[in-house]
């Protein structure tokens, strides 16, 4: 087994231009007396630095990384389209690059000629395309409108018969850039299909995805990007996990730096704001009145581990924990919690006064825990709504939407609420378990 | 530089089917589709013949001035149409250079070539007319010599100015004054013998006045008297040529970043 895609360190660095951003005009450069000294760039931007990778011939292997991390600007450099600033880039074989589907279509002429023009601009000879022309046309499904100018096509038409030119080219290298993102989940079905026979006929496929799921289904081997550099590569699973970890530390961030500048926005003078009136869930603003008698200093999230956090896994043990402070002796106290989704709905609500505990008394510095067992959410964002008020709803303090958390999941089911469910199947039904995580 | 122009070679199909693309797409939609190509330098012969023979009349010694006219209006239309075209070819094609690997240096090919068919084909008007006024010479077999040497020098500008416009979008604006300019400094409303030594000199310099006289003398006064100055100038075009691919050569790798 030979090696289909030798990169060397790879660098590549794009130049910018900022001044010309202005005066991008030959005046400009003419008074200055200098054309070449206009060309100079100002700023320096390294898309990919240092990148080291092999890909063997037959293997299917996956750019993971956020935006902006090099990942297109790799698969540029490997079709050809721009040359590496320093480094190398050995690839063998033919190669198709999916990065824009249907680029070089032509609008006010028929998808047949299209596909003629396309199938040589992609290094196709005439006798080849028309060999493969029935086939093209049928993978598109769009034998009855071959004869119609491309511009009346629906986008999804045209991506049909971008993606099934390029597919029919018969590279021995396929790369891939997030294509599959776009186009109905038919066509998407389709295309990995496709991509799947690629892959049993022995070819090699270089593919650029956000979909992670699709990482583990496919790759043989996967690296990460960020910044321009390789941070992990190897195994698919490895590489998704070292890749999640880094992305839950960065919501944790983002969401920790949130509720920080949420509650030093509310944490002003007391009795500042009135209690807001009802509104639609939608416009759940962000907001703290109350009186302060009793005053919830802090909320936080505690994981297993009993450390704050803002990022769990469904799933997950969870636990409220609020610091309550009161300046005098207060009999008549009452706590509540309430999880609301993005969209403003209450995923659950509840209170002491509501579950019947009855408040005694209450003075100097405490804490209440709200423990759940398993966070049963979907995949999403969620606010936490804490307060402390009189059963008579005085408030004492009310913090609406100031505490934000994150639940993630591998599995993408939808609704709000997962409970903890089980498939069973009778015997006739032959069905394949997913894979353990 | 000498490798990619190898690869021109191999680039054929590509640019032939290109300009078949661009001849098919350009008038699309239009009721008078490819008639287009006739009547467009019919108009413009209508419109300088009112000027120079009714408005202005008997400003220059030729005759028939209408014919005289059209043998230069059709070339430099050629010329200047494809000179526009390919300085912002490089950017309506950006789709092209950024998202596939397309070899650049085909787009302002096409440009040049999809021009010269429609002179191509407004030559079979020229000729009638040539033969309606008992104009047919035996030196319009070095016609052939004529568009080469037109060609070669086209596609050298043509590849100049489409590399420069990617970096300065100005361009584009001067460049319709400058053929403006260029049109009146060459032979095509007034013959080339008419006007004085002194300003001759001058206009000696442009290598569009020694193709359009070219034109003229293979088609129009069946002489050869110009043949030294087309010598030059087709050692003159094969230079433009090769200059003009190395400044589009040298600037290649940043046209996918920068259009």
């Amino acid at each position: 087994m030979g090696i289909a895609v030798r990169v060397s360190d790879l660098t590549k660095v794009y130049q910018r231009y900022a001044h010309r951003k202005q005066f991008r005009t030959l005046k400009s450069a003419l008074l200055k007396g200098n054309l070449i000294g206009e060309l100079r760039p100002d700023e320096i931007f390294s898309a990919l630095s240092g990148v080291t990778f092999n890909v063997w011939e037959g293997s299917t292997f996956a750019v993971i990384g956020r935006n902006g991390s090099g990942k297109s600007s790799l698969l540029k450099v490997l079709a050809g389209i721009t040359k590496p600033t320093s480094g190398e880039v050995e690839v063998n074989g033919r190669v198709s690059a999916l990065i824009e589907l249907g680029a070089g279509f032509h609008p006010e002429i028929s998808g047949r000629e299209n596909v003629f023009i396309n199938g040589i601009m992609l290094g196709l000879s005439k006798r080849e395309i028309t060999e493969r022309f029935d086939e093209i046309v049928e993978f598109a499904e769009l034998e009855e409108f071959i004869d119609a100018p491309v511009k009346n096509y629906s986008s999804g038409m045209y991506m049909r018969l971008g993606f099934a030119v390029a597919i029919h080219v018969n590279p021995d290298v396929l790369l891939i850039d997030e294509v599959l993102a776009v186009g109905d989940q038919e066509f998407v079905h389709k295309c990995l299909d496709k991509i799947s026979e690629f892959r049993r006929r022995g070819k090699t496929i270089l593919l650029v995805t956000h979909s992670l799921g699709l990482v583990e289904k496919l790759a043989d081997e996967a690296i990460w990007l960020d910044g321009g550099k390789i941070q992990v590569r190897g195994d698919p699973k490895k590489v998704v996990d070292a890749y999640l970890a880094q992305v839950t530390s960065r919501e944790e961030e983002a969401l920790a730096a949130a509720e920080e500048q949420a509650v030093a926005a509310f944490s002003g003078s007391p009795e500042a704001e009135p209690a807001p009136d009802e509104e639609s869930p939608s416009q759940r603003e962000k907001g703290r009145w109350g009186s302060r008698e009793v005053e919830i200093t802090e909320a936080a999230l505690l994981g297993s581990d009993g450390e704050p956090r803002h990022v769990f896994d469904t799933g997950e043990p969870v636990t409220v924990r609020l610091r309550i402070k009161s300046s005098g002796t207060i009999k008549d106290f009452v706590f509540g919690i309430g999880i609301f989704n993005a969209d403003g709905v209450c995923c659950y609500g509840t209170n002491t006064d509501i579950e019947e505990f009855v408040p005694l008394s209450l003075s100097g510095d405490g804490e209440v825990r709200f423990a759940l067992d398993r966070l049963d959410l979907v995949e999403g964002t969620y606010f936490l709504d804490v307060a402390a008020h009189q059963r008579d709803g005085y408030p004492f303090d009310y913090h609406r939407s100031l505490h934000a958390f994150r639940v993630n999941s591998r599995v993408k089911d939808l609704g709000i609420y997962r409970p903890a469910h089980r498939w069973e199947f009778s015997s006739n039904i032959s069905i394949k378990p997913p894979s353990e995580q | 530089m000498l490798k990619n122009l190898r690869n021109l070679f191999h680039y054929r199909v590509l640019i032939q089917s290109l300009v078949v693309r661009e001849l098919k797409a350009r008038y699309r939609g239009s009721v008078l589709g490819f008639f287009w190509s006739f009547i467009n330098p019919l108009l413009q012969l209508l419109i300088y013949t009112f000027v120079f023979a009714y408005v202005l009349p008997g400003r220059f010694q030729v005759e028939p001035y209408p014919l005289f006219l059209f043998t230069g209006i059709l070339p430099w239309t050629w010329f200047s149409s494809s000179i526009l075209e390919a300085s912002n070819v490089l950017i309506t094609s950006g789709n092209l250079i950024k998202k596939i690997m397309f070899p650049a240096e085909v787009l302002p090919f096409v440009v040049v070539f999809s021009n010269m068919v429609h002179f191509f084909l407004g030559l079979p008007i020229l000729f009638a007319f040539l033969v309606y006024y008992g104009k047919l010479h035996w030196t319009l077999v070095f016609l052939p010599g004529v568009v080469l040497l037109q060609l070669v020098f086209s596609l050298g500008v043509c590849l100049f100015f489409s590399a420069l416009s990617v970096h300065f979008r100005d361009v584009q604006n001067i460049l319709a004054n400058l053929l403006m300019l260029w049109f009146f400094s060459s032979p095509v409303i007034y013959p080339y013998l008419d006007i004085s030594p002194s300003i001759q000199r001058w206009l000696n310099y442009n290598p569009m006045t020694h193709i359009l006289v070219g034109y003229h003398q293979t088609l129009f006064t069946g002489s050869l008297g110009h043949w030294p100055w087309l010598l030059a100038m087709s050692v003159g075009s094969v230079v433009t040529f090769l200059v003009g691919y190395a400044f589009f050569d040298r600037l290649r790798d940043t046209y996918a970043e920068e259009v």
